[in-house]
């Protein structure tokens, strides 16, 4: 029952997170109107909406070459895409769609190369895209570099393909983002099981009649249709920040896949809206950079913030069981030293403890007499009675733990991890600590 | 039904696999008869995962011809269940147990079709085979290493195959899950079903086979395992040191 409240509690974190978004993302078009005087424009709300609609669908994919650590991949990917785009201009010119095209030519291929390489020589796979990553980039530069040096004029632009040029994109290209987008996340949707499955486990995959090859290749191919789309936005260089961020963030608050996309898409919306409107604020402000900004804050958010896996959330828990530490030893020293000089509320030198407990010691006696377990009177610390009972039971409970490492396949216990910190009836069912119960009376009893 | 009594549950002929030159496992000729539970035992290095995957036809094979129940694998597919090695995988997915297990069903559901309540109540019933029931809605992340090695046996559970393979299910487990995955062998067992264990612990194999398969890169002996698990078979699979390694236990079997 525990275990289902849980999880209806993960649920609920995961829509509180999603309601947070759509709300900070409502009030900010009145707040950038309000403060900053920005109108929004066709041009505003044309280049948001491609933005939110390219991180949506690029967070989502996202997730899985985060889960598959393709996250280079990505990267290479992306930058492999560059001569495509000079190739495509210098057959075709300057359109659109021939461009694109070229770029997702360019991008597949470098995949392909990349896997031939780690199919045929001895290359570990973060050397294989280093060198098709720096290789392909180098050679669309050089034909960046020679198109420019061509008097025709049209050339113009091409080189926003590195950063991504916002202010560029038009209504026709928002509806094929939104086109194509809508076609990979029915794949997703449909292909659902099978992603998942060879995500974590390909081999498993295989031997269940699971296409692995067909469906490694589809995937890693929507992968490339969607850094194509973001080309525009975001250019080759910063695609892969769109591609992993928000799966990175949505990792940290969820343990189920199906959320885990659906938050991603969500973060990635919110970025590619949020970057479009900062930067519409200025002229100066470019898009792609900014959008990987409000990706990368949203990151920074989860890892310090998410509860169980954050930074904040260990610390504190690390804090914690620092002091609990603290006080269990201190209180074991107290009571051994009093029991030793004539009763359990003998009084132990402050001098005495603090010498033994070392630097835990101050740590451990704030807490116990934050507590009522301990009171400084006459010749040094005496346990209170909450404290004598505190004693009692840790050392009954130390002992439970010896007979449970002793006997514990003996007596057939359910297995668990040893953690002597803890109280062992909080990990064994009440019969199994009945058993040892009884067993420690037994041993005791000669 | 009858056809798949009267032939051998696993035929393999001249089977290798080749990394690069050198070959990993070279001319494999094997014939496991229907029902038996077998061990893969030899030293590291031997082949024995690769013999499986092979088999399975994960990796691609520099020659030989597999059959399974007289059917080539494409066809006897739904027979077959696999248990790969629990350091396969990265136990950080976000999944739940319950998740895990239910993929065992995903090759039988097919294209597009989504896992519902009936595949639901058969991973919970594997669950409650492996004695993880309780924990169904866990994250696998938060699994030890027997419980992990658990789901994964529950996973193959519900493919309910004929012929399972596992690939060192007994590596590195708490004796709970041990005695768990035994029970689960000699219960597979005792339905017909087919099992190949790859097996590292000698000391167990009298007592948990009846089968053995002795490789190291070629089949050393296969066979019932009262004849084929001796002395003299280990010694030609692990060389000289076998004997002081293991004596006791081994030198009682090789007596009988």
């Amino acid at each position: 029952m525990t275990a289902r409240a849980a999880i209806s509690r993960d649920d609920r974190r995961v829509w509180l997170i999603i309601a947070a978004i759509a709300l900070v993302s409502l009030l900010i078009i009145p707040f950038s109107q309000a403060l900053f005087g920005l109108r929004f424009t066709y041009t505003v709300r044309v280049v948001a909406l491609g933005g939110s609609f390219l991180g949506l669908i690029s967070g989502a994919l996202g997730c899985f070459a985060v889960l598959r650590r393709e996250s280079l991949l990505g990267d290479a990917l992306s930058h492999a895409a560059l001569p495509g785009v000079a190739i495509a201009f210098l057959l075709a010119g300057r359109e659109l769609s021939p461009l694109l095209i070229g770029a997702g030519i360019a991008s597949w291929l470098s995949l392909r190369f990349v896997a031939a390489l780690l199919a045929t020589t001895r290359l570990k796979q973060d050397a294989a895209l280093g060198i098709v990553l720096a290789s392909w980039f180098a050679a669309g530069i050089a034909l960046l570099a020679y198109i420019q040096s061509i008097p025709d004029a049209s050339q113009a632009g091409l080189d926003h393909f590195i950063f991504g040029q916002a202010a560029a994109i038009i209504e026709s290209d928002v509806r094929l983002v939104m086109g194509v987008g809508l076609i990979i996340l029915c794949l997703l949707a449909l292909l659902w099981k099978e992603f998942k499955l060879v995500t974590f486990d390909a081999e498993f995959a295989g031997a269940n009649g699971i296409r692995i090859g067909l469906i490694n290749t589809l995937l890693s191919t929507l992968i490339v249709v969607t850094i194509v789309l973001g080309l525009q936005l975001a250019g080759v260089i910063l695609m892969v920040g769109m591609l992993i961020a928000p799966g990175v963030a949505a990792r940290q608050w969820t343990h189920k896949l199906d959320q885990m996309v659906i938050l991603a898409a969500v973060f990635g919306a919110f970025s590619g809206g949020v970057g479009a409107v900062i930067s519409a604020l200025d002229s100066d402000i470019p898009t792609g950079p900014t959008i990987i900004v409000v990706a990368f804050a949203l990151v920074l958010l989860s890892l310090a913030l998410a509860p169980g896996r954050g930074l904040l959330w260990s610390r504190l828990r690390q804090r914690s069981n620092r002091r609990a530490f603290a006080a269990r030893n201190t209180l074991r020293n107290l009571y051994r030293y009093a029991l030793a000089h004539g009763a359990v509320n003998a009084p132990v030198p402050d001098s005495f403890i603090r010498g033994v407990g070392d630097r835990g010691a101050a740590l451990g006696l704030r807490e116990l007499d934050g507590a009522g377990h301990v009171r400084l009177g006459e010749g040094g610390w005496r346990l209170s009675q909450s404290g004598v009972k505190l004693a009692r039971r840790d050392i009954h409970n130390q002992q439970l733990w010896d007979t449970y490492r002793l006997y514990a396949h003996e007596l057939a216990l359910p297995n668990v991890a040893e953690d002597r910190e803890r109280e062992i009836a909080s990990l064994l069912p009440a019969e199994a600590v009945a058993i040892l119960e009884a067993k420690l009376a037994e041993g005791a009893a000669p | 039904m009858m056809q798949t009594r009267s032939n051998p549950a696993l035929t393999v002929d001249d089977l290798t696999v080749a990394y690069r030159e050198k070959p990993a496992i070279w001319d494999i000729d094997l014939d496991v008869p229907a029902g038996v539970l077998m061990a893969i035992v030899g030293p590291n290095g031997a082949g024995k995962s690769t013999l499986i995957k092979a088999v399975l036809n994960l990796i691609p094979r520099a020659a030989g011809a597999v059959s399974f129940f007289g059917e080539p694998y494409e066809r006897a597919r739904s027979l077959v269940g696999y248990v790969p090695q629990r350091g396969s995988v990265d136990w950080d997915f976000p999944a739940s147990v319950l998740d895990v297990v239910t993929m065992g069903l995903y090759g039988k559901l097919g294209w597009f079709r989504r896992p519902g309540k009936a595949e639901r109540d058969l991973a919970l019933h594997a669950l409650e085979q492996v004695g993880l029931v309780d924990f169904a809605d866990r994250q696998i992340s938060q699994l030890s290493g027997g419980q992990q090695q658990r789901t994964f046996l529950a996973r193959a559970l519900v493919q309910d195959a004929q012929i399972y393979f596992m690939d060192e299910p007994f590596a590195a487990v708490d004796a709970v899950t041990e005695n768990a995955i035994v029970n689960i062998l000699r219960q597979l067992n005792q339905r017909g079903k087919t099992v190949l264990v790859v097996h590292h612990d000698l000391q167990t194999v009298a007592e948990y086979f009846d089968w053995v398969t002795l490789l190291n890169v070629e089949v050393i002996a296969s066979g019932p395992t009262l004849q084929t698990f001796t002395l003299e078979n280990l010694q030609k699979t692990y060389g000289g040191r076998v004997s002081s390694l293991h004596g006791g236990q081994l030198l009682a079997a090789s007596a009988q």
